[in-house]
């Protein structure tokens, strides 16, 4: 098995072929989004307005950096199904924080070291406790999402200090959320295609035995990953969380689905091994550009989620069918 | 019987499950009695009916996520097939079973012919049924049924509720095709070691299809069950209900790697949560203080499950 991230390198071919072969699935995706700017613009030129370009990047840039997290987790061949729940209550953490009257930038770093808290636990019992990713984080869904309605009763944080909310400031004209996505996806891309530690994920994924005995700790990485992808769900909250002038105490339903189908769709083989953090982002980006397209060419909003569902599916189902067809002309 | 086949998760699961009775027996007066027993066995019946075919589902290494949004679904065309078509309630009911039955096998056939692993298939599905669920309802509900069709979640057979039947004879069912027939060995072998039982010349893709099919006939039927107990239809229902049903099979010692299960580990999984859930609001913990409660239980039986089994065999 490869510890690469790319497919085989094969030196007869151009450079730009093998970019091709190496990239494909984030450029099919970078294409599908271009398609659908251009169809979607031509119906309704709206479509390319600040204001709905805001709506579909700036507004769903969390999705894309809880995805970065998630596409690390499922490389190593895990799962994370808790992490919807987990946004919720980091949510919550830093609205409490906020109208506390603590200094704002607690408020933005707390969620981070508390979604850190929370995974390192959960990685540890998926390393060191041997149960499947899975199982924990079905149980972690259970207490996290429990918890917080317990402890919170259902009730909104109102009065939030206007400093706190980050994701409508803008820098350079740009906003914060858009900055940071960038940023952080290209950082974990470099980070994980070329140092150590970030091509250790791959290998674990790809193979444990032989990545043990290149002498991997396996459980550590495994724990730190976990830690790292807490640290992104912390990222991915002060987003989500400094967008409006209130805090829910729940989450867009199913948002752990959206993010691990963002990793997924984006080239990340669920089966552990492959893919790439760009892949999840211009995924996430393709989704809420799909949810907000079906509205300006007047899908009924009664059918958005059967006809994104529908979507997703197809995206899957070409996706598999290209990677047996791969499989299949690689020899196996 | 050796000692080291007594101390198999089962019989700590049993442990546990006889513990929490007694302890909320202790806690509330209202607990242990008849009436309260039984009307835990009905409110049970939906997530049981799913539980007992997910187990099948996870023994072979696969999972079904998507069974909440074929409750959905069926539920909403259950009431469109009666209300807005005008047929018969009875042909209602059938067809939408049909359609329950239908999706499974769509996921079925997902998993087997295009080899995408079945966790993002029924993800896939998940939103796909649910969305169809919204469409078809707009976020309408049917009401309003015909007397008969309430017996089955809301009636008595012989001083027990309707569906609890239901679940007892599904349940035995399962039990003896799991335990003692060729289907059950199939579907252990096909969770053990998928190419070797394709050698072997089991016609894998079928059997996970007829599976799957199943998976969405017990949704489809937990379904009519859940519209006949509350009287209405409604599209979000079933939401996170195959986490419900998951907790319980996993709870119940069937791996989520597939290969080892039972049918009476998933019963007393199922038995499990429900004495926590209602026992812990007897003794006036809230509904969320339970789901809390019901994460740490499946974490934690997983964990000393491990611990015990240490260095043995499975």
């Amino acid at each position: 098995m490869s510890v690469e991230a790319a497919p085989a390198f094969r030196p007869h071919r151009s450079a730009l072929t093998r970019f091709i072969s190496a990239y494909g699935q984030e450029i099919v995706i970078a294409c599908a989004i271009l398609v659908l700017f251009a169809v979607v613009s031509a119906v309704n030129p709206r479509f390319l307005g600040a204001n709905n370009l805001n709506t579909i990047i700036s507004g769903n840039a969390y999705i894309a950096v809880a995805a970065i997290g998630m596409s690390m987790i499922i490389i190593t061949g895990n799962i994370d199904v808790s992490v919807g729940a987990l946004i919720g209550v980091l949510a919550t953490v830093a609205g409490n924080i906020a109208i506390s009257g603590a200094p704002i930038w607690v408020a933005w770093v707390a969620p981070i070291f508390v979604g850190m808290a929370v995974n390192t636990i959960v990685g540890m019992l998926v390393a060191y406790g041997k149960i499947p990713a899975i199982v924990v984080t079905l149980g972690m869904l259970s207490i996290l999402r429990g918890g917080l309605v317990s402890v919170t009763g259902g009730a909104w944080i109102n009065n939030l200090p206007p400093e706190f909310l980050l994701a409508q400031r803008r820098f350079l004209d740009v906003p914060v959320p858009v900055w940071m996505m960038i940023v952080l996806t290209i950082a974990a891309f470099l980070w994980m295609r070329y140092t150590a530690f970030g091509r250790s994920l791959y290998a674990i994924g790809g193979n444990p035995e032989a990545a043990r005995a290149a002498g991997i700790p396996i459980e550590r990485r495994i724990v730190q990953v976990f830690a790292i992808h807490g640290a992104f769900a912390g990222l991915a909250t002060i987003l989500f969380a400094t967008q409006l002038k209130i805090i829910q105490s729940t989450v867009p339903p199913n948002l752990e689905l959206t993010i691990i189908t963002a990793a997924v769709i984006g080239g990340v083989s669920i089966l552990g091994g492959t893919g790439t953090v760009i892949g999840s982002t211009l995924a996430a980006i393709l989704f809420s550009a799909i949810g907000s397209a079906l509205i300006f060419i007047n899908v009924s909003a009664y059918w958005l989620r059967a006809v994104i569902g529908a979507l997703i599916l197809i995206t899957v189902l070409i996706d598999m069918m290209r990677r047996n067809r791969e499989m299949r002309g690689a020899g196996r | 019987m050796t000692w080291n086949k007594l101390i198999r998760h089962e019989t700590i699961l049993g442990l546990f499950v006889v513990i929490a009775l007694v302890v909320l027996s202790a806690q509330s007066d209202k607990f242990f009695t008849l009436d309260n027993l039984l009307n835990q066995g009905r409110l049970m019946t939906e997530v049981g009916l799913i539980a007992i075919v997910m187990t099948f589902v996870i023994i072979t290494g696969g999972i079904d996520l998507s069974v909440g949004s074929i409750l959905g679904m069926t539920a909403i065309l259950l009431g469109v097939f009666w209300k807005n078509l005008g047929l018969p309630l009875e042909l209602a009911i059938f067809l939408a079973l049909c359609v329950g039955t239908f999706a499974g096998f769509v996921n079925g056939l997902i998993i087997t012919r295009f080899r995408v692993p079945p966790l993002i298939a029924t993800l896939g599905t998940l939103a796909l049924y649910r969305g169809i669920a919204e469409g078809v309802s707009e976020a309408r509900s049917v009401r309003g049924y015909p007397e008969w069709f309430y017996v089955l979640g809301q009636g008595n057979v012989f001083g027990v509720p309707t569906q609890l039947w239901l679940l007892v004879i599904v349940t035995i069912v399962a039990a003896i095709i799991l335990g003692m027939t060729t289907w059950g060995r199939a579907t252990y072998a096909i969770g053990s070691n998928e190419t070797a039982a394709r050698f072997s010349g089991l016609r894998v893709d079928w059997i996970k299809i007829a599976i799957y099919s199943a998976s969405g006939f017990a949704a489809a039927l937990a379904a009519v069950i859940f519209v006949s107990r509350v009287s209405t239809t409604r599209s979000d229902m079933g939401t996170g209900i195959e986490l419900d049903a998951i907790t319980a099979v996993v709870l119940g010692g069937t791996s989520i790697f597939g290969g080892r299960g039972t049918i009476i580990g998933t019963v007393l999984g199922l038995i499990l949560i429900q004495a926590l859930k209602n026992g812990l609001s007897l003794a006036g913990v809230k509904s969320d203080g339970t789901i809390v409660l019901i994460g740490a239980a499946l974490i934690l039986t997983i964990l000393i499950s491990n611990l015990v089994y240490r260095g043995g065999t499975r």
